[in-house]
């Protein structure tokens, strides 16, 4: 523990409380690194169940009919093969082109993911690692800018798109998604640890220009959390409900719009809107499946930051 | 630390400045580089930002100033008409009292549920890794999904929740008539896909809590349950506030969840769930096609949500410094002292 303030001295305090941390967990003092008992995995096993349940509920709903679903609250208890005929048949309604709306989405997620990672990179490299006058002012701006509600300036929004012709075009969703303050903040605080002066200053001596330098160096240093951002930035697109719902008509729509769309046209039968529903979350559980331990370190290590 | 003084030190040394005009257009080039990248890199943000994020939210107020419909475009300039028009309109004032209520509801239960599995979770677990994916899944489900998978479950007629307490002899509840009844089903919408994700903020939060303090808390005689209250609850106390103020921002915005739990979209046949942001998207966009009157919804929901968002500031940092008993002045300024620092590194 001797160590610890000497830590704070040479590499300021946030790398002495993680110092302090690690000493810490090697220490394992009586009792509260032991395994937890049984209580600790019923509650833990309880609320993964909440979560999962009403997943599952979606999937027997959606393999029943509208019959037995008026007869009973749980027609049955596992899923079964109608599933995928009422996947066929929400991917076949008249009602939208459910191809066209999952292109949209992909297209619309890919787009501003791809845009607030370099982007927010860019800037972020910049907040972080470059000297220029009005630095400091301007990053609390991007920091208080973030507790703005901006979905509250729906209506000049509105305006604009309509003037420039975008009503009912996907760039009406994508352009106002380019950029987020949040990934400013969150390159900027991963790139001010994670890149070394030293990197820059040695790029710089052999004569790499200032965006040679952030292509190769910063870029290659930011790919861990550029990776979480784009996954953020991906999901809260995928996701999207209300914007796209203003601008977006039924004829080009995204996957959330057609969840609406399936509702209001197919309201009788329940089943074949939660197949609609559960065939729109797929992606996104496929994709959960794959990078959700990266989620979750998104989440802890922007909570710890922010 | 190194400083970033350096580089323009070491610019110094490899060009020594004014030797001569021949200097070269290079050395001249490299100086701009320097001087006018930083601000190039940051320049696509702002400008996006600025047409896409700050000049709506102020012309909104310049909007709602003047008549302006959906269809026609912009009228005459008619002063604060637009907001006495809202104030006058009952819907408003339903939508308030139902988001407001659907907001307590879910945020409340929701910090609560959150910080307690935290602690569940900030233990010497087996398959960490699995229970924290295990509480963040609902995350990936978007809020229409679950909005239409939880109006079905909360169905008034042959819906799980019902059929479930008809089984446990209780009466079924009209979850599509009932205010409170609705607003409940809504927060659990809103507490399902939340709660995981909060929970790995304060367990983050928990995880950075110098074990110190637990191991003189246990030789202090302090229970688990003591340690909890005494130790993590004060402890986390910033990201308490963080998480609070920014279900503030969201939750009182929340339209998905409210717009998909009936057919019909338009919170229900007596406004039970009306929010303000589905009032201020059937102003603009649904029934009145009022684009000035939905500016000045938009404005006021605006302020509320500032206001809002400074008393649950002030209210989570007194309960939150409370819960350690009453701290010395001292203890609680060295306290606000370290959050400081926190908030600025």
């Amino acid at each position: 523990m001797s160590s610890v303030p000497t830590v704070a001295q040479t590499a300021g305090p946030r790398a002495a409380r993680s110092a302090a941390r690690k000493s810490s967990r090697r220490a394992k003092v009586g009792g509260y690194d032991r395994r937890p008992r049984w209580l600790t995995y019923t509650v833990l096993g309880f609320a993964v169940f909440i979560g999962l349940a009403p997943l599952y509920y979606t999937i027997v709903i959606g393999s029943s009919d509208p019959i037995s679903i008026a007869q009973d609250a749980l027609p049955q208890f596992l899923p079964d093969s109608t599933l995928f005929h009422n996947f066929s048949l929400v991917i076949h309604s008249e009602a939208f082109s459910f191809w066209k709306a999952f292109a949209n989405s992909v297209i619309i997620s890919v787009v501003t993911s791809t845009s607030v990672v370099l982007f927010s990179t860019l800037a972020g490299f910049s907040f972080a690692k470059l000297r220029f006058r009005g630095r400091g002012a301007l990053l609390v701006f991007v920091i208080a800018t973030m507790a703005v509600p901006t979905q509250l300036g729906v209506v000049p929004m509105y305006i604009l798109m309509t003037d420039l012709h975008w009503i009912g075009k996907l760039q009406a969703v994508i352009v106002p998604g380019l950029v987020t303050a949040f990934g400013v903040f969150w390159m900027t605080q991963y790139l001010e640890e994670a890149l070394p002066y030293e990197l820059i200053e040695a790029a710089r001596m052999d004569g790499a220009s200032m965006i040679r330098t952030f292509w190769s160096i910063a870029l290659p240093a930011a790919r861990p959390a550029a990776a979480m951002l784009a996954l953020f930035t991906f999901v809260a697109q995928w996701v999207n409900f209300f914007w796209p719902s203003i601008v977006l008509s039924s004829e080009n729509p995204t996957l959330p719009l057609t969840i609406r769309l399936l509702q209001a046209n197919y309201f009788v039968d329940y089943s074949l809107v939660l197949a609609g529903v559960f065939l729109m979350t797929i992606p996104l559980l496929v994709l959960f499946l794959f990078t959700g331990r990266h989620l979750v370190a998104g989440i802890m290590a922007g909570a710890v930051k922010g | 630390m190194l400083t970033p003084t350096r580089d323009a030190a070491q610019d110094a040394a490899t060009a020594p400045p004014r030797q001569s005009r021949r200097v070269g257009f290079n050395q001249r080039l490299g100086r701009w580089d320097v001087k006018f990248s930083p601000y190039l890199y940051i320049s696509p943000f702002f400008i996006l930002f600025l047409i896409t994020g700050l000049f709506p939210i102020v012309f909104t107020a310049y909007v709602s100033m003047h008549s302006w419909n959906l269809l026609f475009g912009q009228g005459e300039f008619v002063g604060l008409k637009n907001y006495t028009d809202v104030f006058a309109q009952p819907h408003f004032w339903t939508s308030l009292r139902n988001t407001f209520s659907i907001f307590v509801l879910s945020s409340v239960p929701q910090v609560i549920t959150a910080i307690v599995l935290a602690a569940f979770l900030d233990q010497n677990l087996r398959s960490k890794t699995f229970w924290r994916m295990g509480v963040l899944l609902p995350y990936v489900v978007a809020p229409v999904a679950v909005g239409m998978i939880f109006g079905r479950l909360f169905a008034d007629k042959s819906g799980l929740i019902n059929a479930g307490l008809e089984a446990i002899g209780l009466p079924a509840v009209q979850w599509h008539v009932d205010v409170l009844a609705s607003h409940i089903a809504i927060a659990s919408m809103v507490n399902f896909r939340w709660t995981g994700y909060n929970t790995l903020i304060f367990l983050a939060a928990m995880q950075a809590v110098p074990r110190e303090l637990y191991e003189a808390a246990i030789i202090d005689g302090a229970n688990r349950m003591r340690q909890f209250f005494s130790v993590t609850i004060p402890q986390i106390r910033a990201t308490i506030i963080f998480v609070v103020i920014t279900a503030t921002i969201g939750g009182l915005q929340i339209f998905d969840e409210p717009r998909v739990y009936d057919a019909t979209g338009l919170g229900g046949a007596s406004k039970q769930w009306l929010t303000t942001t589905l009032y201020l998207y059937d102003v603009g966009w649904g029934n009145q096609k009022n684009l000035g009157r939905a500016a000045a919804v938009a404005w006021l929901l605006f302020l509320i949500i500032v206001v809002i968002g400074f008393l649950n500031f002030a209210a989570t940092r007194r309960i939150a410094t409370g819960g350690s008993g009453v701290p010395s002045r001292r203890a609680r300024r060295a306290a606000e002292r370290a959050a400081a620092n926190r908030r600025a590194s």
